[in-house]
């Protein structure tokens, strides 16, 4: 609606009413023109291949793709294949600790880092810092440190505390644990500039009214701050959800999916059996699960922003 | 025994010192207002008051208390911001039942209190309300609610109505004035807004770079400045400064005005008015402090009878307000402000005759500003 009015009315209050038609068509065109290109691929390499996967979800295909369709058999197959709940199930608890631990680590960092303390530029890009790793490397250098024979517990070790252990990346059951510190590890520093930003916001009197209404610092951060800082979290969790659906390169190279399957996620399962399985029809079954699940955080949080927008 | 007193509280930021050994006491149910330009320290006084800013050196005590080093929970001080700094998550009513929920009040007290203060500001009908849903003018009812239900010793004031539009401005000052003489509550008010200090001050307190330049009643700071930078900042449109020599002797001092082209003017300067001073300055020049209303047009039918002394000047502008009106005169090497009857039928261009009282005028030292007579 807004976006309507501001394109009918820029041209005419732009343009000089004399020679209008040419130089106005040009101006009115140019942006279309420009951006057809990218909304061609867009629509053919995102959208169309959406549709392929599903189309492919309802086929039997193996190896290749077939067009024998078979319905919602592969859905079937699917639910009845411990493997995937063994990566959904991970993708629960990966999903929640990860969201859970980097929004309260972020809010915390960003209470911390308000107090108006010395050499803050320096530590607020130190813990940004993680983000602009990828998640492969940040994989690669938490997989050293929690390598029982050279990281962490080695180390430990070396002070000699000889019991000391500390294997989780190597434990069946504790796998998917590991994969949170790493993902914490590097989006924590990202939800704290949120918070940071979100902080920097509120006007600083609100908080010395609260300080003199008598509310210790907790409890102004608790009642007066975080009540504020709600479309904060609500965009950290809508972010860090949906990487947490997507995550993918972070099992790769931190625990490859292992020990055995125990720590694979929807993603690496997606993968797995798409193009090293030979099971492209349940794989394409599986990718369009994890699709529903995207939109399903995605579409109440785009209702809810454009909502609010269009009430001012 | 004074309900606030501040003693030689000095205020450091890093190496720039903001306050400079500000002293004052201000009675119970009194309003003081500090008045002075913008970055004098006004605000960095009242959140040395308030807790909010720990002093460098000095004591703040309320009721003889010494309050200097209590948190701002701890003392019974409240605050209303410029910005009214509501809570944007509560409703008006949680607004103004934070302080009381925070210091334990039982929730029926807490409920009447609410009512209380709803009534005396008439918000009771917004008390649902969250402050995004209010004007600007019913968040400052609001910020003065939150600080009334609490009923503390002291209420502080940090320019509270310098967002609001001029009219609204006018009312909420009369209502303040009102408030203060119905509950008698001890208020320290900060305005850059010398009307503002005029109208609700018991005492005034003019700061300047850090420092009280002068402290007491409205009347004081106004006919009496303790030096140029008071005098011309009370008071609108402000005081005339124009330069003037001064020769003769105790009893019969004069000050000669330069005016190019023209006869020099010469103003005798009244007896009644002389201080010692005066003797070392004689053949000095002096800056004469004359307001605008201490000129008066000429007027023929008295004659000699007319007080004051005859002065006569080319009005450069004229600028009718409708209550009277201001004339731009040249009179020496400046241009002064006069004001004039609002009937006084005078055009650009043309001379007019003007009588000056010269008994109510100022003398300040040229260089150092200070008062001399
Ligand atoms: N937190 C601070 N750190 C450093 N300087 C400050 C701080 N707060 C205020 N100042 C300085 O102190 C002076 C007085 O400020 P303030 O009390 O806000 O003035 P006012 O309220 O009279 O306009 C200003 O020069 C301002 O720059
Ligand atoms: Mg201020």
């Amino acid at each position: 609606m807004k976006s309507d009015t501001i394109h009918s009315e820029v041209p005419r209050r732009s343009a000089p009413p004399v020679r209008a038609s040419a130089a106005g068509h040009l101006q009115a065109w140019l942006p279309k023109l420009v951006l057809a290109p990218s909304v061609v691929i867009s629509l053919c390499f995102v959208y169309g291949f959406m549709l392929w996967t599903f189309i492919l979800s309802l086929t039997d295909s193996r190896m290749l793709p077939s067009y024998d369709f078979v319905g919602f058999a592969q859905y079937a197959r699917l639910m009845n294949n411990e493997r995937w709940w063994v990566a959904a199930t991970n993708l629960g608890i990966f999903g929640a600790l990860f969201v859970g631990c980097c929004l309260v680590l972020g809010a915390g960092l960003a209470i911390l880092l308000d107090q108006r303390i010395r050499r803050e530029g320096v530590l607020r890009t130190l813990y940004l810092y993680p983000m602009a790793l990828s998640f492969i490397v940040t994989g690669v250098v938490w997989k050293w440190l929690l390598n029982p024979g050279l990281g962490i517990q080695a180390m430990v070790r070396g002070w000699g505390f000889e019991s000391f252990t500390f294997d989780w990346l190597v434990d069946p059951d504790m796998a998917v644990y590991t994969l949170v510190i790493a993902a914490v590890w590097q989006a924590s520093g990202f939800v704290m500039a949120l918070f940071l930003a979100g902080l920097r916001g509120i006007d600083d009197s609100i908080l010395k009214a609260a300080q003199l209404d008598g509310a210790s610092l907790p409890r102004v951060y608790w009642r007066v701050v975080m009540p504020c800082l709600r479309p904060v979290v609500f965009s950290a969790v809508m972010i860090l959800s949906h990487i947490a659906i997507k995550s993918f390169d972070l099992v790769v190279a931190l625990t490859g999916g292992g020990p055995g399957y125990s720590s694979d996620l929807p993603a690496t399962f997606m993968y797995a059996h798409a193009f090293s399985r030979s099971q492209i029809g349940m794989g394409s079954a599986s990718a369009i699960l994890m699709l529903g699940g995207v939109l399903a955080i995605l579409v109440p949080y785009l209702y809810s922003e454009l909502r609010s927008r269009r009430h001012g | 025994m004074s309900a606030l007193e501040i003693d030689n509280v000095c205020k450091d930021f890093g190496t720039t010192r903001v306050l400079e050994e500000v002293s004052l006491a201000i009675d119970s149910g009194e309003f003081l207002i500090l008045v002075g330009p913008s970055g004098c320290g006004k605000s960095t006084l009242m959140n040395a008051i308030a807790g909010l800013e720990p002093v460098t050196s000095g004591r703040i005590l309320v009721g003889g208390d010494d309050i200097t080093w209590r948190t701002p929970a701890e003392r019974d001080i409240a605050m209303v911001f410029q910005s009214y700094a509501l809570y944007p998550s509560m409703t008006v009513h949680g607004n103004i039942a934070f302080g009381l929920e925070m210091r334990k009040v039982p929730r029926v007290e807490r409920e009447a209190a609410v009512e209380r203060v709803a009534d005396l500001l008439q918000i009771s009908h917004l008390l649902n309300r969250k402050p995004a849903q209010l004007s600007g003018g019913q968040r400052q009812r609001v910020a003065m609610g939150r600080a009334l239900a609490r009923e503390p010793q002291i209420y502080l004031f940090d320019e509270p109505l310098s967002n609001l539009d001029a009219k609204l401005r006018v009312e909420m000052r009369t209502e303040i004035k009102k408030l203060h003489q119905r509950l008698g509550t001890t208020i320290v008010y900060v305005t850059h807004d010398q009307i503002e200090a005029m109208t609700l001050a018991d005492s005034i307190a003019v700061m300047r770079d850090g420092r009280i330049l002068q402290l007491g009643s409205p009347d004081e700071v106004y006919n009496n400045p303790a030096d140029m930078f008071v005098a011309g900042f009370m008071g609108s449109p402000s005081m005339n400064f124009i330069e003037a020599r001064l020769d003769g002797e105790p009893g019969a001092y004069r000050l000669h005005i330069a005016t190019d082209g023209e006869a020099e003017l010469t103003l005798p300067w009244p007896a009644s008015r002389e201080t010692p001073a005066l003797a070392e300055h004689v053949g000095r020049t002096l800056t004469l402090g004359l307001r605008p209303e201490h000129f008066a047009e000429e007027d023929a039918r008295l004659g000699d009878r007319a007080e004051g002394t005859p002065l006569s000047a080319r009005v450069s502008v004229v600028e009718p307000t409708g209550a009277d009106i201001l004339l731009r005169l040249p009179l020496g090497d400046t241009e002064i402000t006069a004001r004039v009857g609002p009937d006084c039928r005078v055009a650009p261009g043309e001379r007019l005759g003007l009588r000056v009282d010269m008994r109510r005028a100022v003398l300040f030292d040229a260089e150092t500003e200070a008062r001399l007579a």
